[in-house]
């Protein structure tokens, strides 16, 4: 089979933390690859690391974090033939005056060089967890919106101002000429990750990085949200990075997985692959431990022993040894877990995958298959 | 599943009745005039029995945390009353007491908060946090407060050598630990946890999850667990109350509630819910809720869902607010068409064939 180009590799990545206590490795050599058109989710608990990913993609960590090796590549070519979206007219030409046609390396470019904010909101655009905490109290929806536009095409300021009433048409915003003057505190929380989405849609970006777009939205608003963002990547063909801990969202978004897990990448597959046939002991225990709907009341349930290490004080070896419970003593609290490749470009970085190391994966398929109990 | 905490009816421990709690809405400046008032509960009925987990669920805003203060009697309530039962058998109603008298009941309700972060002083230490509500209470004081604590932690699953350090030297579920161990140090017979699991990661909430579990049966307590999550309720309630804009609109044990859901706006909740199958995804079963919550200050007339309802006939549900009714045996919904829909529940995990509408 042969696969096309990605539209993002991330290779190797390594973003530290150089703090007065020691070095925070919040994201140690994470590989993975955003194809043009899908949905790839990253999934992980807290400080393992997932947003960093996204914010070292966008050369937006801040001091003391740094990216300390790795490539993130950057292949526009590969969005080029994207399904266009309506009323993009006038950026066609826009963007084809802009030189970056080829591949390149967004962790050699500097945070503020112009390239690199030629392609940040315009090309890659992120949406934020808290939406009230990221628009500006201070301005109107409209002054946020057009603000991106105007920035990234040439547009006067009436034409951007219809651009952003149909941008918030299109995410589903109730008389949205109105809505372009109120502020952000006059809006409800889903209403904001709406204009939010709006922001990042305005200059239709190839990739989209979603970071906990609805943990702070009530399910049936998250349920909603959860339709626009599919319903826009279907339409637009953009690819979407989405950054989550919630499993079922994940279920219900994603095309292809990435469990992170303290700094590394321990699995990569399709949701379909990851949900019914999870090889990682950390993906099969955190499968298990949420509450599934349905299987009646006052379930019992397993959950991951003890809990994910201090950032300062990363276990040697694999990182989820010490709460493993499949951990062989003497090989995972001593040398790394090397990255398994498995069919159908599936990865895992567990040692009981490795076939050089003598360790047989007893079983392992039916300890994380959830189908039936 | 078989329950295991079957309690008799009559054993109600906490009778809410009536309770209702407006909040003033003052215009702009400092002897502006109020202008209206926010209902954020409005007439609840609940009763809680002795060593069930009563399970309260609804979006953001629909006063189920303004309900869980008022049962405390952190704030005071516009209207109704809270009857809780003594020990001794005798019926008080918190809502009439002053507040000095108030104080010996506060040690039986006891409540675990949201945030482990900010729910606990960064500058005081695990002993000072857990053992202040014995010193608040005079109830223990040196040596003694220290052994309390001690044994609090324990029975939480934290180490007593760690009681002089400080919270920031804590992880979220331990900080979530020692909250709990604070809410219980009291020997309290009534804990209400609001939104208790939330701001914890998948792994840390299973264990927080079982330990409330085991130590409801140790100390066999009883639970008010708030949370706008489905799941999480599902796996820990017994019986469960569903509420949208103050006013509880169906009331069912677990099982019944969430295999055949008799509110439209519990069956919408439950569809809502994401479900960590991706076999499920496209199944049609999703029912789209508009964002528009309505303004709890100007509550829509008639049932207050109906502006969201998909089922709802523009007279009746317009004109005529919906009581809370009994609809067969334990299960009480406050809809006028209950009997003539047929709402869709969730469907047990081991038909895991897709059920396509």
């Amino acid at each position: 089979m042969t696969q096309p180009d990605p539209l993002l590799r991330v290779e190797g990545l390594k973003t530290h933390f150089f703090l007065d206590e020691g070095t925070v490795r919040a994201v140690d050599g994470v590989d993975l690859t955003v194809m043009p058109g899908t949905i790839v989710c990253v999934v992980g608990e807290s400080g393992c690391g997932k947003s960093i990913t996204a914010r070292s993609i966008l050369g937006l960590v801040e001091a003391p974090g740094r990216v300390v090796a790795g490539h993130i590549w950057w292949n526009p070519a590969m969005a080029r033939d994207r399904s266009p979206v309506a009323e993009r007219g006038p950026r066609r030409g826009h963007r084809a005056g802009k030189s970056h046609g080829g591949r390149a390396d967004l962790t050699a470019l500097e945070p503020h060089s112009e390239q690199l904010r030629q392609i940040r909101g315009n090309d890659i655009s992120m949406i934020f967890q808290e939406p009230m905490a990221s628009l500006s109290p201070m301005y109107t929806v409209a002054a946020q919106l057009t603000e991106a536009i105007r920035l990234h095409m040439p547009m006067s300021k009436q034409e951007a101002f219809d651009r952003g009433v149909s941008l918030l048409k299109r995410v589903g915003i109730p008389r949205p000429e109105q809505r372009m003057h109120a502020y952000p505190f006059q809006l409800s929380g889903g209403m904001c990750q709406r204009v939010m989405i709006a922001i990042a849609l305005s200059c239709s970006p190839s990739l989209l990085i979603a970071d906990e777009p609805t943990t702070a939205l009530d399910v049936t608003t998250q349920a909603r949200i959860i339709d626009l963002l599919t319903e826009l990547q279907a339409e637009t063909g953009m690819a979407i990075m989405f950054i989550t801990h919630d499993m079922g969202v994940v279920a219900e978004i994603a095309d292809e997985v990435v469990v992170m897990y303290l700094g590394t990448v321990v699995e990569r597959g399709s949701v379909e692959e990851i949900f019914h046939d999870p090889k990682h002991p950390y993906t099969q225990g955190l499968l298990r431990s949420i509450p599934t709907m349905g299987r009646g009341s006052r379930q019992r349930l397993t959950s991951i022993q003890g809990q994910v290490p201090h950032p300062l004080n990363r276990p040697s070896g694999c990182p989820y040894h010490p709460r493993c419970d499949r951990a062989v003593a003497g090989v995972c609290d001593v040398a790394d877990p090397p990255t398994v490749n498995l069919e159908r470009g599936r990865q895992v970085r567990c040692v009981l995958y490795d076939s050089d190391q003598r360790v047989a994966p007893s079983s392992s398929a039916d300890a994380g298959n959830r189908d039936q109990p | 599943m078989t329950n295991t905490h079957t309690v008799d009816a009559a054993e109600t421990l906490l009778d809410v009745q009536n309770l209702s709690m407006q909040f003033p809405v003052r215009g702009r400046g400092m002897l502006a005039r109020t202008t209206g008032y926010v209902q954020a509960v409005g007439g609840v009925d609940l009763s809680i029995r002795s060593g069930e987990v009563l399970g309260l669920v609804g979006e953001s805003g629909c006063g189920k945390t303004t309900l869980g203060k008022c049962i405390v009697g952190e704030i005071r309530p516009t209207g109704g009353n809270v009857y809780y039962r003594d020990s001794d058998g005798t019926s008080v109603d918190l809502t009439a007491l002053n507040s000095k008298t108030l104080r010996k009941y506060q040690r039986h309700i006891r409540v675990i908060f949201q945030d482990p972060f900010s729910s606990l002083n960064p500058r005081m230490t695990v002993a000072q946090i857990v053992g202040d509500p014995l010193k608040a209470h005079g109830i223990a004081k040196g040596s003694e407060l220290e052994d309390r604590v001690a044994t609090a932690l324990r029975l939480v699953g934290l180490s007593p050598g760690y009681m002089h350090r400080f919270p920031h030297a804590f992880s979220g579920g331990e900080r979530q630990r020692i909250n709990i161990a604070r809410a219980l140090i009291l020997d309290p017979q009534l804990v209400i946890a609001d939104e208790a699991v939330s701001a914890l990661d998948v792994s840390i909430r299973a264990q927080i999850l079982n330990l409330l579990r085991d130590l409801q049966d140790e100390l066999n307590l009883t639970y008010l667990f708030i949370s706008h999550d489905l799941s999480v309720i599902e796996s820990i309630c017994d019986r469960v109350a569903v509420m949208y804009l103050g006013k509880i609109v169906e009331l069912a044990d677990t099982d019944a509630i969430y295999r055949s859901p008799q509110h439209p706006y519990t069956e919408a909740l439950l569809s809502a819910v994401p479900r960590a199958d991706p076999r499920l995804r496209g199944t049609g079963r999703r029912i789209r809720l508009s964002d528009d919550f309505p303004d709890p200050s100007n509550p829509p007339p008639g049932c207050h869902f109906h502006t969201r309802c998909r089922y709802a006939d523009l007279e009746r549900c317009r004109a005529e607010i919906p009581q809370l009714r009994v609809i067969a045996g334990q299960h009480q919904s406050a809809c006028h068409l209950t009997e003539e829909l047929t709402l869709a529940g969730i469907t047990a995990p081991t038909e895991s064939a897709p059920v396509v509408d």
